[in-house]
């Protein structure tokens, strides 16, 4: 008996070793293209900021008034364009959930179809409506409320408009599904107890749809930190954030050093933020 | 005055919800303004960029189709895009499997590693793999730009991937297997069928991801340009409407992948209930 148990036992154990090396060997080569073609040469980038055996790129990067008036203007940006989205997208997502299924159809539609739209496509039609012989200067030249074009593009306004257009929809994903589970009853509860609407909402239904704000602000505000195209295109030079400044010290002046110490930078402040959200996602869960 | 609202709710409700209606009726027009401005210039007679435009002409198409540069670019992303999907699908469905079933030392840690790409800013992506490549003389090759889109798209493949394998029932399997099926062909006959929709919707994605992307393709791809940085370049050299019908055709083949995923996968939609 204890013979045909330890068979068994055996068996179990082979059959467990052979299906963790099956599962071993079916991550490997992901694992290895991703390492040989993502972690190696990132961790290479981030160590050439150390090749000189000092920090003195980090001390340029972050006293030289030039690169600190950059990183400044990146987490102001990142935090107006995180803002604005809020204000856009939760009243749109809190829509889209009483709104009547006709309503909430056009309103996906209005949504969704933008935002697979490629972001260079998007940022070609901005410059269309806001440029110096665009939409909005002669539409007001032709009303004759204008005399002069007015210079609507190439600011931090153009680069906000932008932004908050290509990241607004990830704010409204989190926050519908966090609504979607909201119950309605305790609403209408709050009402019966005599709380007004603003009350009721602010005390009973924005708390329960906190972990979908959160989720989306902190997705909004890491994307909007290492944003590209946009401030490149809308901002026409005059606005810079870090990426675009990466990219120069990359392409332009071939200083890898610096590039790789920008690019610490960068990611660490990413991944700080990435780790705030989630200890936060987690106290939010310990309380519910 | 205020007794007299207090006494109707409801009417008060009602102002509520129209004020809600209007906010979003605004909020949705600044969705829609770039696209609804993108189709009217693209179909312009004007020489350069104007709105209104005076007539309607297909001249951009037809300078789009003319343009070897363009064509090429083109047949660039498309070969760039394919090549990602396939092999992002492959990797990324394979990796899906292993950290759903597999319970190993390290698991975690490939966890992390296949979620990496989405956290870390595209840029910093870009400049590695730009720095790598530079020094394997590997710049302006069209496989090139697949192996960075393809690190880019492996996330979103496993996302989708392992979201349908944690809701497949296993016992499915090892029933397969108590009928003397060996696991691969239980896998195969059994599993794969199941999670196809999953696995298509994956692959529809990875190829959007890799279509759309600039950053990567920016620094990888030379002079060997994806349609993504030739519209780039056209935009900071000059504002030429050609872009506008280029923009139409891709937003009509976006909304072609979007259809085929919805009838042949399982959807791509980024909202989950």
């Amino acid at each position: 008996m204890s013979a045909h148990i330890s068979l068994i036992d055996r068996l179990r154990r082979n059959r467990v070793i052979r299906e963790h090396g099956g599962s071993v060997a079916l991550s490997l080569p992901t694992v290895i293209f991703l390492l040989i073609l993502f972690a190696v040469p990132v961790v290479q980038l981030m160590l050439l900021s150390f090749q000189s055996g000092t920090f003195e790129h980090y001390e340029k990067a972050f006293t030289d008034e030039l690169y600190v008036t950059v990183l400044l203007n990146t987490f102001e940006i990142a935090l107006l364009v995180t803002v604005i989205s809020f204000f856009l997208a939760y009243p749109l997502a809190y829509f889209l959930i009483v709104a009547q299924p006709l309503w909430r159809n056009i309103g996906m539609f209005c949504l969704l179809m933008p935002f697979w739209t490629s972001i260079l496509v998007r940022t070609y039609a901005w410059m269309a409506i806001l440029g110096r012989r665009g939409i909005i200067n002669e539409a007001l030249l032709s009303l004759g409320i204008i005399d002069a074009p007015l210079s609507l593009l190439y600011n931090t306004s153009s680069v906000l408009i932008g932004m908050v257009h290509v990241l607004m929809p990830y704010m409204v994903f989190p926050l519908y599904a966090v609504m979607r589970r909201v119950d309605p009853n305790l609403m209408q509860a709050a009402y019966g107890l005599g709380a007004p609407n603003w009350r009721a909402f602010l005390r009973v239904y924005f708390p329960m749809t906190m972990p979908g704000v959160l989720a989306g602000a902190s997705l909004v505000f890491i994307l909007s930190m290492g944003f590209f195209i946009t401030p490149v295109l809308l901002g026409g030079g005059r606005v810079t954030m870090i990426a675009v400044l990466i990219e120069q010290f990359v392409t332009e002046l071939l200083d890898w050093e610096f590039a790789g110490a920008l690019s610490m930078a960068l990611l660490t402040f990413t991944l700080v933020v990435y780790s705030i959200f989630k200890r936060l996602m987690k106290s939010e869960r310990n309380l519910a | 005055m205020s007794e007299w609202l207090k006494n109707t709710p409801k009417r008060k409700h009602n102002w509520g919800k129209i004020a809600l209606g209007v906010y979003c009726t605004l909020v949705l027009t600044f969705l829609m303004l770039p696209l609804l401005v993108v189709f009217p210039i693209s179909f312009s007679s004007a020489r350069y960029l104007q709105f209104p435009p005076p007539g309607f002409s297909l001249q951009w198409y037809e300078n789009y189709l003319n343009t070897p540069s363009w064509i090429s670019a083109t047949i660039t992303s498309l070969q760039v895009g394919v090549g990602t999907t396939l092999l992002a699908t492959t990797l990324g469905t394979m990796v899906a499997f292993s950290l759903v079933r597999g319970t190993y030392p390290g698991k975690a840690w490939v966890d992390r590693l296949v979620a990496a790409p989405i956290v870390v800013p595209n840029i910093i992506i870009a400049v590695a793999i730009y720095g790598l490549f530079a020094e394997l003389k590997l710049i302006g090759s069209w496989y090139g730009v697949m192996a960075g889109h393809t690190v880019y798209a492996i996330p979103f493949v496993v996302l989708v991937v392992s979201a349908a394998l944690r809701n497949f029932d296993v016992s499915q399997e090892h029933a397969a297997m108590g009928l003397g099926a060996s696991r691969l062909r239980a896998i195969w006959t059994v599993t794969l069928p199941q999670i196809k929709p999953a696995i298509i919707s994956g692959a529809f994605l990875a190829f959007i991801t890799s279509f759309d992307e600039l950053i990567i393709a920016l620094f990888l791809s030379g002079s060997n340009m994806t349609l993504p940085k030739k519209m780039f370049e056209n935009i900071i050299s000059e504002i030429d409407p050609t872009i506008s019908a280029v923009s139409v055709l891709q937003i009509i083949m976006v909304g072609i992948v979007l259809l085929l995923s919805q009838r042949l996968g399982a959807g791509v939609s980024p909202i989950k209930s």
